[in-house]
């Protein structure tokens, strides 16, 4: 150690340290807030993270918001005004997301916001939302459970991306054995435990299902990898069902195509793993691994052409990537042009009542439909992983599967539904015909 | 050569017509099978594999290997199926003939899992005769995970040919394999096949044997429950090892993260909070030099990482170097305020680092002699972590080294130990000062090679390391090197012995509270320092 330490740790600050520090604190702040616009444009709050753990998949949310906004500008803005992004950074920080939201609304009086990746995230701002009366589009998959008066959600439902999964991989794989691993959070939690309830509809036997949490960031599998191994050999086909949160992936697979697990043995289907996940690695040995999205960039169809191209352009980067939540927010964005349109009017209880019903072209060439229930009809497609970072689509719903807003799979939430239009309920129980309620 | 081929095929051929499964080779078969591949839909496509790999055509074998590489193309709208060599040059698939180009119409024939399976066990039954014994090798390991009946003859033909030992007992293995799943094998073959199988004794034999069902005779059935229990036996035994290995390798990360830290926390005092940051600058550093090398020498891949050792010492050290004399050297002393100022200069380099970079991942490949796996025994030790257990050896062994033998060694100790003393003898101390944290920072920079190639290559890159290393520190020890040796295996030891039972989440938890109650019983760590350093 070193010899001088002595400095008492306890001494205060200097003033003048304290000072500095608040002024670059105010300084910083009045950046954010400077930006006063004049009343003639309606205002589109954007609540993605743009640093911290987060960022990773955010920043590609945000730049998606203002890119629509700039299409919609240039289309001649909406009811006569311009529309005007307001952009903050709740830096991975769940009870910051709750704290811009507030300064969101009320200060900045933005029409609607689209925001959230995470579900503690999207948890921690509902009681803004509903308290201010405004409207947030959540754009990503999620585990269900929950339905909002004052949440979109456009991302999958379980019914819309797990579900269909584990019965691609049942039927076509024949898969008898399986193991659910994710990190250790609600998402996870929630989805394997429906999923769990599900498989042992179907017959599957407990000493088939092994369940596996990790922390967020994990980054040494190869004890688990070894399990997935061991679990594998015993003479039944064996598939991984992947709730592993974004960063946790690429160490992940990279173990995976070391220890030399190929798709053909083992197949591992993600929930969480898109276009932008795979930037990061070298494709190569995961050929055939799987993902279930309602959106892959390597879908065939002109309004997917049409967009990536825009896309492209507008970010001045001929290889970036497009994803399922990015596609959840041009969904979404269009949905609430058209409901704004419609009532001729941006007040969020006109809005939300329009919304239910409204129906906008997704990317992969048909028509999706918001719900009572607040989510919307979306087809599900199961890719495999290729060697340059896309997915091949292998299987498709035939139709749009609408979102259930509460899973049918599990006891307590199997009875019930959400509908904002004839019961303004989000937690209706069709067995006793009553509505349970806010606090549940 | 050629009429050697010939004769093999036609070999092929002959025993596939004998079997139930092969389909009769009449002339349109092969040629309507092949135009299939044309439609884009798996299940005519699975057809046509079924087709052309018992068809006995020459180009059987060419084609299905493409079809496995992607280099199958076929063209929609003429039904046209051409394969493109690895040389880059086309020939039609049905009459062989070479193509000018294919047209751009073409694109290669999709495959899912199951086909791929479907491919792989073609590509097995048609190259167990290859002259070359790696492709054999793994021709009978195909076979023998797909034991398909149909594939029994060629496999005991091969057997009879076989001339290499380690080729004759994976041949063997197939044929065993086969024999198992075969519904009018005698018991007696089906027990030797039990016993060559459990003489294999890994995972795919384990999942093998276990997947036999229950309509074989009562004596089989009853060695192969034998077979099982005994391999299960071994490989219970093998875990353990396995969990020591896993162990180390995990302690060779935690100690290569926390080497840089003995250094700037260890040695000289300073709560370096942006030591995770000179972690991910050293990841960044290669993942620049690999793009400028396959951008502009795309032969070089391979030194990739060992052209980015030094530079990523030399950048994360210059930025070390740069910070103690801007920051840290106004602040010695005074714990709190660096730790803030670290802690604050961490998010600057993060954010900086996702402006110039993005916030997305970035690719760092790993070369060649990095990838992939061989197998000791029964587990699986995979190349990366074997080499990155030898190299954080190898930076731990320089770095004792350095501070022992050279001359800035003998003043960076000479500064710790009693800095006013060496001071009156005649040292730079502040010179020393910041030599130091260089070195310490750019330690931790080559680390961000090596963990580059077992994490991502993201901004956050140094936020999960940073815990870890102080954990690692503060148990082996403040301010000895071997004590952060010691420290970090036996975490990485306790730790993967740990996970099987409790689970990553718990075990993690587990090691956490056991480093508090350890840090109560001595609050030095394992190694603590003793002498007049310590009380002054």
């Amino acid at each position: 150690m070193r010899t001088e330490s002595t400095h008492d740790i306890a001494a205060p600050f200097s003033r003048r340290r304290w000072l500095a520090a608040t002024a670059g604190l105010v300084l910083g702040l009045a950046s954010f807030t400077g930006a006063k616009a004049a009343d003639d444009t309606i205002k589109v709050g954007v609540l993605h993270s743009l640093s911290g753990t987060m960022a990773i998949s955010e920043t590609t949310l945000k730049d998606t918001v203002l890119f629509l906004i700039d299409e919609q500008n240039k289309k001649g803005g909406l009811l006569g005004k311009k529309l005007e992004a307001v952009v903050v950074d709740p830096a991975s920080n769940w009870p910051l997301f709750a704290e811009k939201a507030r300064e969101l609304i009320t200060k900045n009086k933005v029409a609607v916001v689209f925001g959230c990746w995470t579900s503690v995230s999207r948890k921690s701002v509902l009681p803004v939302f509903k308290e201010l009366n405004s409207i947030l589009f959540y754009p990503v998959q999620y585990e269900g459970e929950e339905s909002e008066r004052n949440v979109f959600y456009t991302g999958a439902a379980p019914n819309q991306q797990a579900i269909p999964a584990v019965d691609y991989l049942m039927k076509d794989e024949k898969v008898k054995r399986w193991v659910l691993a994710g990190t250790d959070y609600v998402y996870p939690r929630t989805t394997n435990k429906i999923l769990e309830a599900y498989l042992k509809s179907k017959g599957v036997k407990q000493e088939d299902i092994m369940i596996n949490y990790t922390p967020f960031g994990h980054s040494d599998w190869q004890t688990i990898v070894a399990d997935i191994k061991k679990f594998g050999s015993a003479g039944k086909k064996t598939a991984v069902v992947s709730t592993i949160n974004g960063d946790a992936n690429v160490p992940f697979y990279k173990e995976l195509g070391n220890q030399g697990i190929k798709a053909t043995d083992i197949p591992v289907v993600a929930f969480s793993v898109g276009e932008e996940e795979l930037a990061g690695i070298d494709t190569k040995p995961l050929l055939g691994h799987l993902a279930a999205w309602n959106y892959f960039q390597s879908i065939k169809s002109p309004e997917n052409e049409k967009f990536i191209k825009a896309w492209q352009a507008y970010t001045k980067n001929p290889k970036r990537v497009t994803n399922d939540p990015m596609e959840a927010h041009v969904i979404g964005f269009d949905m609430w042009v058209k409901a704004v349109e419609k009532v001729k009017s941006t007040d969020p209880d006109k809005v939300i009542d329009a919304l239910p019903g409204i129906e906008a072209k997704n990317l992969t060439g048909g028509v999706s439909k918001m719900l009572p229930n607040h989510h919307i009809t979306k087809p599900v497609f199961i890719g495999e992983i290729k060697g340059n970072g896309q997915f091949d689509v292998v299987w498709k719903t035939k139709d749009l599967v609408p979102g259930d807003a509460w899973s049918k799979e599990l006891e307590g939430s199997r009875d019930l539904i959400g509908d904002w239009v004839g019961k303004k309920c989000g937690n209706f129980n069709v067995k006793t015909n009553k509505c349970l309620g806010s606090g549940s | 050569m050629l009429a050697n081929l010939l004769d093999r095929f036609r070999t092929f051929a002959l025993a596939l017509l004998l079997t139930a499964y092969a389909v009769p080779a009449f002339a349109g078969a092969f040629e309507d099978a092949v135009a299939k591949f044309a439609n884009d839909d798996f299940s005519d496509t699975e057809e046509a594999i079924g087709v052309v790999a018992s068809s006995g055509n020459p180009l059987a074998h060419p084609i299905i290997s493409a079809l496995q590489d992607g280099r199958l193309m076929a063209d929609p709208d003429s039904k046209k199926v051409y394969v493109t060599g690895t040389d880059g040059k086309s020939i039609d698939a049905i009459t062989g003939e070479a193509v000018a180009s294919v047209p751009d119409s073409a694109s290669a024939v999709r495959l899912n899992n199951r086909l791929r399976r479907g491919v792989e066990a073609a590509v097995g039954g048609l190259t167990l005769l290859s002259p070359d014994l790696a492709t054999r090798l793994q021709a009978a390991q195909s076979v023998f995970k797909s034991h398909e009946e149909a594939a029994l003859p060629v496999v005991e033909s091969a057997l009879a040919k076989e001339t290499n030992k380690a080729a004759k007992t994976a041949l063997g293995e197939a044929r065993a394999a086969i024999i198992l799943f075969k519904s009018d094998a005698s018991e007696q073959d089906k027990l030797e096949a039990v016993a060559t199988i459990k003489a294999r004794g890994d995972q795919e034999a384990l999942a093998l044997l276990t997947g036999i069902g229950g309509d074989q005779p009562a004596t089989v059935s009853k060695a192969a429950a034998s077979a099982i229990s005994s391999i299960q036996s071994s490989l219970a035994m093998w875990s353990g090892v396995q969990n020591a290995w896993y162990g180390l390798s995990l302690g060779s990360v935690l100690l290569l993260a926390a080497i840089g830290l003995a250094i700037t926390f260890g040695v000289m005092g300073v709560i370096n909070m942006a030591h995770g940051e000179m972690v991910m600058l050293g990841a960044y550093t290669t993942f620049v030099v690999q793009e400028v090398i396959r951008t502009s020498y795309p032969g070089a891949f391979d030194y990739s990482l060992l052209i980015a050792v030094p530079l990523a010492f030399l950048v994360a050290g210059g930025v070390g170097v740069l910070i103690e004399r801007s920051i840290i050297r106004f602040l010695y002393g005074r714990p709190l305020e660096t730790l803030l100022a670290t802690w604050g200069l961490s998010l600057v380099l993060q954010q900086a680092v996702r402006t110039l970079f993005g916030p997305t991942n970035r690719e760092v490949g790993a070369p060649s002699w990095m990838s992939g796996a061989f197998e000791l025994g029964q587990i699986t030790v995979t190349y990366n972590r074997l080499w990155i257990l030898c190299f954080t050896l190898a930076v731990f062994a320089i770095l004792l080294a350095m501070l022992r033998y050279t001359a800035l060694g003998l003043e960076m100790r000479a500064v710790t130990q009693n800095r006013r003393m060496a001071a009156s003898m005649g040292i730079a101390t502040s010179r020393v000062d910041a030599l130091t944290f260089g070195l310490g920072s750019g330690i931790a920079g080559i680390a961000g090679v090596a963990l580059s190639q077992i994490d991502n290559v993201s901004p956050n890159l140094g936020q999960s390391y940073i815990i870890d290393s102080f954990m690692v520190v503060v148990f082996g020890g403040v301010g000895n090197l071997w004590g952060t040796l010691v420290g970090a295996l036996s975490l990485g030891i306790a730790n993967k012995f740990l996970e099987p039972v409790a689970g990553a989440v718990l075990g993690k938890i587990a090691i956490l509270v056991l480093i508090i109650l350890f840090i109560q019983k001595r609050p030095r760590g394992l190694f603590a320092l003793k002498g007049r350093a310590v009380e002054a």
